[in-house]
């Protein structure tokens, strides 16, 4: 039984840098990813922008080292995963148990679009290949091949709370003594079929989003992966450069409020921002950011606002969502953001909640709007909500 | 800590749902697709909703009330959920509107209901349950995976009780393509017939599919009412041999201090094709050689999370103590059975162990 549990590396692709080093310098110097559609192939490519990944699939297929005819998921997941274990800098990783938990929205839906356009006409069209890594968990295995990682592998698929439930499972994974070590995380590519869905809901942004903002109007679709390598104590002790981010707590509720809404007062929000502090015996007042969920959406920014104004009031901690930069990445969202949650522990630094014009005029707290330095940082709450009500927060604690 | 299995619900393609006697009719099915045996949901979903909702959602959140109802739980302390495909009609819905009106003029209900959540979720919204609500959508490890987070839940004291379920449906796109991947028997095939000793050489390549929705309520207080205890669950992926399938099951058996003898019955996972069976019949010539062996997947078909049927059939045997003599094992049915193993695994890839007792 394990205690604590570490986080030992990080790794991560997304809109704004296809490793940590670059991501960390679009976040400092404020450029975000969003812009036109490059890459996916939409009749609504003028329309909508995005946060794409900058490379097409060949890129990543070399960088990835998988075959560049996989799905565009699998091949952003090794990415970042690769990354967050050379990271870590396990040594004798194959002696130690363990597992990949990975998490994803709508597994190999890129390649199955594709099949799909063919099958529509003639049933018995359409390449195989194309259908094969349809399913959310043949994404995981394709990653957790290519790793060499056998002894426990899964996916988790809650919407856009996927990868904070992916890192919660695989902390417990550690605390129950089943692993020593599990990569956990999430990956989604951008691809018409959520595209067409967030449109059909209309709540896609015509323009840049603006989370947290009086006129907000809507969020940016964007794609990428992150993971964080979590181990246990003896794991974390016995490594040549020891941890220092924890973590410290985490929650999971259900909103039952609607299938894709938000409650009006955020009850899941509260109740899984609550829980995970429950579950690190922290005060309110103990938490220094709070990376928002904030998906610019008019639903789900007045709804987690409502919830941290009930349960901070009146003292807030600094917070922003990071949204703005690389878009709403689906199920790799609560991995990019718990991958910025531990950078910003690391390096005491906060970011900025970009665009941010008009305050929302029903909540008493402002994001930050610059890039900080030499911040104090301690601990960080990540929120992570998605359809189905279901709502995952996260805290990570620096010793 | 022990963990007992308090209720189940169960909507498959035999007469399992509304708890009727334990397998005593098996159905018979001609051709390669079995389909859940759908009860009558007005009695336990709202109409307006029923219009609303998929087959999938329709079978999942009925064979969750049924579980809830014989627990005598109102709201679970935690509901988890694991499907391989998830919403499958939905989500071809949605894919096949896109293709046809060129991603225009598209409606959302489809999009919502195609989410792998989505059942989990509706469970969750119908009994306003604000609780921990999880997804696991691994392929042959999402019952599984689902199980093992229960399981850990109640061992990390934070709940008593929780809600674990596996959903998986047919749709005609998927069987049409999964019959393309050369998944299923070719031909009339009956699946009362599908493990009748053919000569070696006779064997066929081909499985036939199934689907299922089935709930277990797992708490760690013991009641009387109890199906069974959950003493243990192991998973391995893409073992390299018969050699490290033995050593899986050596090592499993061996960490909770049981051997083949204190075993009653082991049920195989055999499908009928002779390509993933051969396992099977190694081990029987091997170490489960002392054992008696049935198989279930005659039954329900094949499908990622067919595991689930097998738990609810093992339970039944265990509450009832015994194999019913309709399902066609002559003698079996005198056995009187203590602790089950399930051995189970799919496409030779994702490979399950469960162990069950009396209480």
């Amino acid at each position: 039984m394990s205690d604590t549990v570490f986080v030992a590396g990080v790794g991560i692709i997304s809109a704004i840098g296809k490793n940590v080093a670059e991501c960390l310098y679009s976040l400092e110097n404020g450029q975000t990813g969003i812009g036109q559609m490059v890459f996916l192939d939409s009749v609504h490519q003028s329309k909508f922008p995005v946060a794409e990944v900058k490379l097409d699939n060949n890129d990543l297929a070399q960088l990835s080292s998988l075959n560049n005819t996989k799905s565009r998921t699998s091949l952003l997941s090794m990415i970042a995963a690769k990354e967050a274990i050379n990271d870590a800098g396990i040594e004798n990783i194959d002696l130690l148990r363990t597992g990949f938990i990975s998490a994803n929205s709508v597994g190999g839906m890129d390649k199955t679009e594709k099949y799909f356009a063919e099958y529509f006409y003639d049933n018995q069209k359409g390449r195989l290949r194309d259908v094969v890594h349809h399913e959310c968990g043949s994404i995981s295995e394709l990653v957790a091949d290519q790793l060499g990682i056998r002894d426990f592998v899964t996916t988790i698929s809650t919407a856009c709370s996927s990868s904070a439930n992916a890192i919660f499972f695989g902390a417990r994974l550690i605390k129950n003594n089943i692993l020593d070590v599990v990569v956990a995380g999430g990956a989604d590519a951008l691809t018409k079929f959520t595209l067409n869905g967030f449109n059909s809901l209309m709540i896609l942004d015509e323009q840049f989003c603006q989370p947290f903002d009086e006129n907000r109007r809507g969020l940016n679709l964007g794609e990428g992966a992150a993971y964080i390598v979590l181990v246990s104590e003896k794991v974390a002790a016995s490594l040549s450069k020891i941890p220092s981010v924890t973590i410290s707590g985490y929650c999971n509720a259900n909103d039952a409020y609607h299938q894709t809404a938000s409650s009006p007062d955020g009850t899941g929000s509260f109740l899984a921002m609550s829980g995970a502090l429950k579950k690190s015996r922290l005060q309110p007042s103990e938490i220094d950011y709070i990376n928002l969920h904030g998906t610019g959406t008019q639903n789900n920014d007045i709804a987690e606002g409502k919830a941290i104004k009930r349960l901070f009031d009146p003292h807030y901690p600094k917070m922003s969502s990071t949204k703005a930069f690389t878009g709403h990445t689906l199920g790799a969202s609560g991995g990019i953001e718990a991958v910025f949650s531990v950078l910003s522990l690391q390096h005491g630094i906060i970011y900025p909640n970009l665009r941010l014009t008009t305050p929302m005029k029903d909540l008493p707290f402002i994001p930050v709007t610059d890039f900080l330095k030499n911040q104090t940082v301690k601990h960080i709450l990540s929120n992570s909500f998605g359809f189905g009500g279901n709502c995952t927060s996260l805290i990570f604690s620096k010793l | 800590m022990t963990i007992y299995i308090r209720a189940t619900g169960n909507i498959s393609p035999q007469k399992t749902f509304g708890h009727p006697p334990f397998l005593t009719d098996p159905k018979e099915y001609f051709g390669n697709r079995l389909t859940c045996i759908e009860p009558d949901y007005r009695e336990f979903i709202d109409a307006k909703q029923i219009r609303r909702m998929s087959r999938i959602i329709l079978m999942g959140v009925c064979a969750a009330k049924e579980c809830l109802q014989e627990a005598g739980v109102v709201i679970p302390d935690a509901i988890v959920t694991g499907t391989a495909y998830g919403c499958l009609e939905d989500t071809g819905l949605f894919l096949s509107k896109m293709v046809e009106y060129n991603e225009e003029l598209l409606t959302p209900t489809a999009f919502i209901q195609s989410t792998h959540n989505t059942i989990g979720a509706q469970i969750g919204l119908i009994l306003q349950c604000n609780n921990y609500n999880n997804t696991f959508v691994h392929c042959g490890f999402s019952f599984e995976s689902a199980l093992l987070d229960g399981m850990m839940l109640l061992k990390e004291k934070e709940v008593t009780n929780v809600l674990v379920g596996a959903i998986d449906e047919i749709t005609n796109i998927s069987h049409t393509i999964l019959k393309r991947m050369g998944l299923y028997r070719q031909g009339q095939v009956s699946n009362l017939d599908l493990f009748k000793s053919n000569p070696v050489a006779a064997r066929l390549k081909g499985t036939i599919a199934g689907e299922g929705s089935a709930f277990f309520m797992l708490t760690n207080k013991l009641s009387p009412a109890d199906y069974a205890k959950l003493d243990a669950l192991s998973t391995f992926y893409k073992p390299k041999g018969i050699k490290e399938i033995e050593h899986h099951i050596l090592f499993f058996l061996a960490a909770h201090s049981i051997t083949f003898k204190d075993i009653d019955l082991i049920i195989t996972g055999k499908n009928g094709d002779i390509r993933s069976d051969e396992i099977f019949d190694q081990l029987q010539q091997r170490i489960f050689s002392n054992n008696v062996l049935i198989n279930y997947k005659n039954l329900c078909g094949e499908y990622p999370t067919a595991t689930a049927f097998a738990l609810w059939m093992a339970a039944n045997i265990i509450k009832s103590g015994k194999i019913p003599s309709e399902l066609g094992y002559k003698g079996l049915n005198e056995i009187k059975i203590k602790r089950i193993l399930i051995y189970d695994q799919y496409q030779s890839i994702h490979h399950t162990l469960l162990m069950i007792s009396t209480c």
